[in-house]
């Protein structure tokens, strides 16, 4: 005969602070013991409510001057009008659309050279010897500290911008692609090699194909550092972009034209991230899956 | 006919210092031919995984030679076909594509493909997954595919590493019969490795037990169990026989004194 167990709280009516310490199942047919499990949007959703509110609170009383902090409807008449007339000579369009190409113009040049050459890398080790020491040397320098080699080398025109923002690219996706070509199971190269396949067939059907999700991993994080990148590459000589036009509204300390700049990057690299991982969705369903 | 011979073959591994190696196999000669289901068994680190990656030419050997129908092994072919313990699919093929690789590597057209790979697949019975990723099958079903996808090229020989190692009791059952079954109707010969005492008996027309360490061929037996359920298709019955019980706890006393 089963004992019957005095009526305890439910798990998921413990307190927060239990269940924070204790790995306890916290609903049904739940498993026990995986940290950091479950969805997290809502969470999130609520994050970004709470901090739109709270600087909508500050700055609508006033606590801090708007030279400091803009409030959210300063920052959203300033879209419009951007959007309309125009900041330092461009519309918040045309910014937009200079910054959208000079970061998608180092990413493709990026991708054309950083995937071949992370793949060299991944499969020879010539290749690997010679390119391992200088992408391992610039990869932590901040691009501040080479901006003025790159202007003195090659000018303040739009060479020197689309180039710093590329080196950014560069190598996160080289060292991601090489670490995908690595990522291949020695049994799967076996098996195309006893199935009759030539060194070359088993580089295209094996090789590259199993290093295309780490591949696509290095994209995102390269065009992550591209927009990262952007304001440093618009500092110098620059009649029109994102980077530009908060440069610009800095030094007349135009707050909300800054803080608006900064959240149309975050929302232009956000969207371009999603992107990417929609592709990734698409090209690589099997990823994390066997 | 084919026939697969190894010949005085010896395997150093390189040590790691110098004059420290360590010998994986020691002066191994052994003869498989015809229909032949020969099974290695034997305790982890008796270098049976290494005689298998002798025989697929992965790896090649110190002294001794290996022939196949009289010509030397020099790498990896299709004449010798792999099935490994871990499955080695390609997962962003489905299964399909995956039965059929072998027969694209070749540059056959693919209505060809289909026709031979569809076989191969009815043949492990998964005729009604053509279409699936690998990652939606099973385990067992992974393996039935790694089966195919090896019959799918046609090899004089299967070579089978633990292949049933890693699935449940009941699954690693029934696949030993589907293994059985592929063998009697596609008249292979097959060089199966396993740990498993009641896995050998119950396949092997010729099991060898290996010792570790340098590993070397112990003793051989010439068994019928396999055939036996070919006619019977009863393997509770061959396996509660006296017969089979008797040689179980021969071959597991020969085993464990090997430590």
């Amino acid at each position: 005969m089963p004992t019957t167990t005095s009526p305890e709280k439910r798990p998921d009516q413990q307190s927060f602070l239990r269940r924070f310490r204790r790995p306890g199942i916290s609903r049904a047919a739940e498993e026990f013991g995986v940290p950091g499990k479950g969805r997290s949007l809502l969470i999130s959703v609520v994050t970004a409510v709470l901090i739109l509110t709270l600087w909508w609170v500050v700055a609508g009383m006033k606590l801090v001057s708007p030279l400091f902090l803009p409030s959210p409807a300063d920052v959203w008449r300033q879209i419009i009008e951007v959007g309309s007339d125009g900041f330092g000579g461009a519309s918040l369009w045309k910014h937009s659309w200079i910054s959208v190409c000079r970061v998608f113009a180092a990413f493709l040049a990026s991708c054309l050279t950083a995937i071949p050459i992370g793949l060299a890398m991944g499969m020879s080790r010539i290749f690997r010897g010679i390119f391992d020491p200088p992408i391992e040397f610039y990869r932590p320098i901040p691009p501040l500290a080479y901006l003025p080699l790159i202007i003195i080398w090659f000018g303040i025109g739009e060479t020197s911008k689309v180039l710093l923002i590329y080196l950014a690219c560069f190598a996160p996706m080289a060292l991601s692609t090489r670490a995908g070509v690595r990522s291949v199971s020695v049994e799967q190269i076996h098996a195309a090699y006893s199935l009759g396949a030539t060194h070359a067939q088993v580089i295209r059907y094996v090789v590259l194909r199993a290093a295309l999700p780490e591949i696509l991993t290095g994209m995102r994080i390269g065009i992550g550092f591209g927009w990262t990148t952007l304001v440093a590459a618009e500092m110098v000589a620059a009649a029109a972009g994102l980077g530009y036009m908060i440069l610009n509204a800095s030094e007349f300390l135009v707050t909300d034209v800054v803080v608006m700049g900064i959240i149309v990057i975050g929302l232009i690299a956000l969207l371009s991230d999603l992107l990417m991982r929609t592709i990734e969705r698409k090209l690589v369903p099997w990823k994390g899956k066997v | 006919m084919s026939r697969l011979e190894i010949r005085n073959v010896s395997l150093d591994y390189p040590g790691q210092s110098n004059g420290n190696k360590v010998q994986a196999l020691a002066d191994l000669n052994l003869v498989i031919e015809g229909q032949d289901f020969v099974v290695a068994l034997g305790p982890s680190g008796c270098g049976k995984t290494t005689l298998l990656n002798l025989l697929a030419g992965f790896i090649s050997p110190t002294r001794g030679q290996i022939l196949l129908d009289g010509k030397k092994v020099r790498g990896p072919a299709k004449d010798r076909g792999v099935v490994f313990q871990k499955h080695a699919l390609l997962p962003w093929m489905n299964v399909i594509e995956n039965a059929e690789f072998g027969l694209k590597l070749q540059g056959k057209t693919l209505t060809e493909r289909r026709k031979v790979a569809g076989k191969s697949l009815t043949l492990v019975g998964l005729e009604d997954f053509q279409h699936h990723a690998i990652y939606q099958l099973s385990g067992g079903m992974q393996q039935r595919l790694g089966i195919a996808r090896v019959l799918t090229s046609d090899p004089d020989i299967l070579l089978m590493d633990e292949p049933f190692g890693a699935l449940d009791a009941l699954t690693r059952d029934s696949m030993q019969e589907l293994i059985l079954k592929v063998w009697a109707s596609t008249r292979k010969m097959i060089f199966f490795i396993t740990h498993s005492v009641e896995e050998a008996l119950f396949l092997a027309t010729r099991l060898v037990v290996m010792s570790p360490r340098p590993g070397r061929i112990l003793h051989s037996f010439d068994l019928d169990f396999s055939r036996q359920f070919l006619e019977t298709r009863d393997s509770r019955a061959i396996k509660s026989g006296p017969e089979y019980i008797e040689l179980r706890e021969e071959i597991f006393s020969i085993v464990r004194n090997q430590g």
